[in-house]
């Protein structure tokens, strides 16, 4: 095939995604019903890694700030 | 894993199989695409069960619906839901010989399979690759058919009585001798149906207190007339004479089940060339076996006949054996011969028996003789007695093509099964939706393929099987390995992970050490 980042190759990736989950065999419909489940599981999913990672990578972030921002007041406590 | 065997001088020329393993993440994602397929199923079995949508299938009718359900099993539920979507690669209607090119009529289907329209046209010259077409006999102008045609006109098409009664023609007992000299063997009895040879010629050989022993991947034909007989059945895993060698030995030293006898008889079932999976049998380890534990053997060269052996004779003439060895040898005249009808040849004694005793010469009506014309001339043209060198020339065309085909196809790296000199070739596509997806991309590219699936082969591992014929000329066969290589790219098939290096002409120097790279 072209290059990687051309519509065609987009094009090519979803027919492959079709050909192993079967959604090349629907009907219409069907495939409406399968995409929306399965979008919506996508956003279901990037909600919760959002909502869960989020919380834990602003508090790793905080920490991380504090001991670049103040070396001497922690510097027992750092690991040298 | 490639198995080269030269097994104490039992082969006289190397014996290449090799059945690659299923790739992981493909058999997972196959399952995953049957798992969605199933739970669809489920859903439109919901929706026709509750009126939502028009059910098209076969149902019971509504007074029955309070008794045992008929259409509940996994087969139905596989039908309905999955065969109904890609329904339209099999049973296409053809419309000329089907030679090396045929003519398709067209079809289509407005609601999703259920029912098909024609739309009138006709494909024509679709490169024939599924035909079991192996010397190219299937044709209609030539010394066969000009034979066929005399007969036709002298004796009708009709036989109008069984074998025993008023069917037996001087055709017939001129066809017996022609395949018992073509085949080696002290006589030979031709039948009109290749299945019917199987299942109705077993139970006459073998009956209660004898034991069969049977291939795992054996033919239906076999599988029914091993059943039938009422003979005890016990399977042994494909080719693999370990296993063969070890049910022997338990059937000598214990006998029959309760009793412990000793069995009656033992007879072994194989085929010459599997056609599901391109195997050739292990024949000289099989004929070393049954010599060993004093067992009888039933060779079916349904495949094999005509399309392997330097001379075209069969399993046996490819590894150069002994005919007289195999006790029963049956064959087909379907495949390479392009006619229908099964044979059984043997010893005088063994045809005698089966010609009173066999069901099929007792109760089915004998061969059209036109048809036992078009084997007359088919058999005399490949040992050369027509005064051409047309039988050898084919043969030796279908080894070449075979070799140059399966060859060309690994290279590529798609995943074939089965032997390096078997004219069967089955490539393997895994996962439901390229079943149907590989039968209607090829048919766009006029070149018809056989596409199969379960029930035939497990459910993970469908294939397509190509059958090549002496009948494809080297361009037909380069316009169709082209047009494989890219369907084969559009559908990411070339599965395989052991590349060959392709042959070239060069000298063999201290950096190649094998064909294969990992």
């Amino acid at each position: 095939m072209d290059v990687k980042s051309t519509p065609s190759y987009l094009y090519w990736l979803f027919c492959q995604f079709e050909l192993i989950t079967c959604s090349y065999l629907m009907e219409p419909w069907e495939k409406v019903l399968f995409y929306f489940f399965n979008l919506a599981m996508l956003g279901l999913l990037l909600y919760t890694t959002y909502v869960c990672l989020a919380f834990h990578a602003s508090s790793a972030f905080q920490l991380l700030c504090s001991f670049l921002g103040n070396p001497r007041e922690n510097s027992l406590s750092v690991v040298k | 894993i490639n198995h080269i065997v030269h097994n104490g001088g039992l082969y006289k020329k190397p014996f290449n199989e090799a059945f690659e393993e299923t790739p992981m993440l493909v058999a997972v994602l196959t399952y995953v695409g049957y798992g969605v397929l199933t739970l669809f199923g489920y859903l439109r079995d919901f929706m026709r069960q509750w009126k939502i949508e028009k059910c098209q299938n076969a149902t019971e009718r509504e007074e029955q619906k309070d008794f045992v359900p008929l259409y509940q099993d996994f087969e139905n539920f596989y039908n309905r839901n999955l065969y109904m979507r890609i329904r339209d690669s099999w049973n296409r209607p053809i419309c000329s010989v089907p030679g090396a090119k045929v003519d398709m009529m067209e079809r289509v289907s407005h609601d999703y399979n259920w029912t098909f329209t024609y739309t009138g046209r006709v494909i024509k010259d679709i490169i024939n690759m599924g035909s079991y077409n192996y010397l190219g006999f299937a044709q209609n102008t030539g010394a066969c058919q000009e034979a066929a045609s005399k007969v036709l006109s002298q004796y009708g098409a009709g036989v109008c009585s069984t074998r025993q009664e008023m069917g037996n023609l001087d055709k017939h007992e001129e066809l017996e001798k022609l395949v018992a000299r073509f085949l080696g063997v002290e006589s030979a009895m031709a039948y009109g149906m290749g299945f019917a040879t199987n299942s109705m010629n077993i139970p006459a050989l073998v009956g209660k207190g004898c034991l069969i022993l049977s291939d795992e991947l054996n033919h239906a034909s076999l599988v029914l007339g091993a059943r039938l007989s009422g003979a005890t059945i016990r399977i042994f895993k494909h080719n693999n004479m370990q296993s063969l060698e070890k049910l022997l030995k338990d059937a000598i030293v214990h006998g029959q089940p309760r009793t412990r006898r000793p069995w009656k008889k033992i007879l072994i079932l194989v085929e010459g060339i599997y056609s599901m999976e391109g195997s050739i049998v292990r024949l000289p380890e099989v004929i070393a076996l049954k010599k060993k534990y004093k067992s009888y053997l039933y060779l079916d060269e349904a495949h094999s006949i005509g399309a392997l052996g330097p001379s075209g004779r069969g399993v046996v003439d490819y590894f150069g054996l002994n005919p007289e060895d195999v006790d029963v040898m049956m064959g087909t005249f379907t495949k390479s011969f392009g006619a229908a009808g099964g044979y059984i040849g043997g010893k005088k004694e063994l045809i005698d028996y089966l010609r009173t005793y066999s069901h099929s010469a007792a109760y089915a009506t004998s061969m059209s003789p036109p048809v036992v014309e078009q084997i007359i001339t088919s058999v005399k043209c490949i040992m050369g007695e027509d005064g051409t060198t047309i039988g050898e020339a084919r043969v030796q065309q279908l080894a070449e093509n075979t070799r140059y085909f399966r060859r060309r196809l690994k290279e590529m790296g798609f995943i074939i099964y089965g032997n390096e000199d078997s004219p069967v070739v089955p490539l393997m596509l895994y996962m439901p939706a390229k079943i149907g997806a590989f039968g209607r991309e090829m048919l766009k590219r006029n070149i018809g393929v056989v596409v199969v699936g379960f029930p035939a082969t497990p459910i993970i591992e469908s294939r397509a099987r190509f059958c090549l014929s002496a009948a494809h000329t080297k361009e037909m066969l380069d316009t169709a390995l082209k047009e494989i290589n890219e369907v084969g790219d559009l559908l990411q098939l070339k599965y395989s992970r052991r590349r060959l290096v392709p042959l070239l002409d060069r000298p063999f120097d201290e950096t190649t050490y094998e064909e294969t790279e990992d």
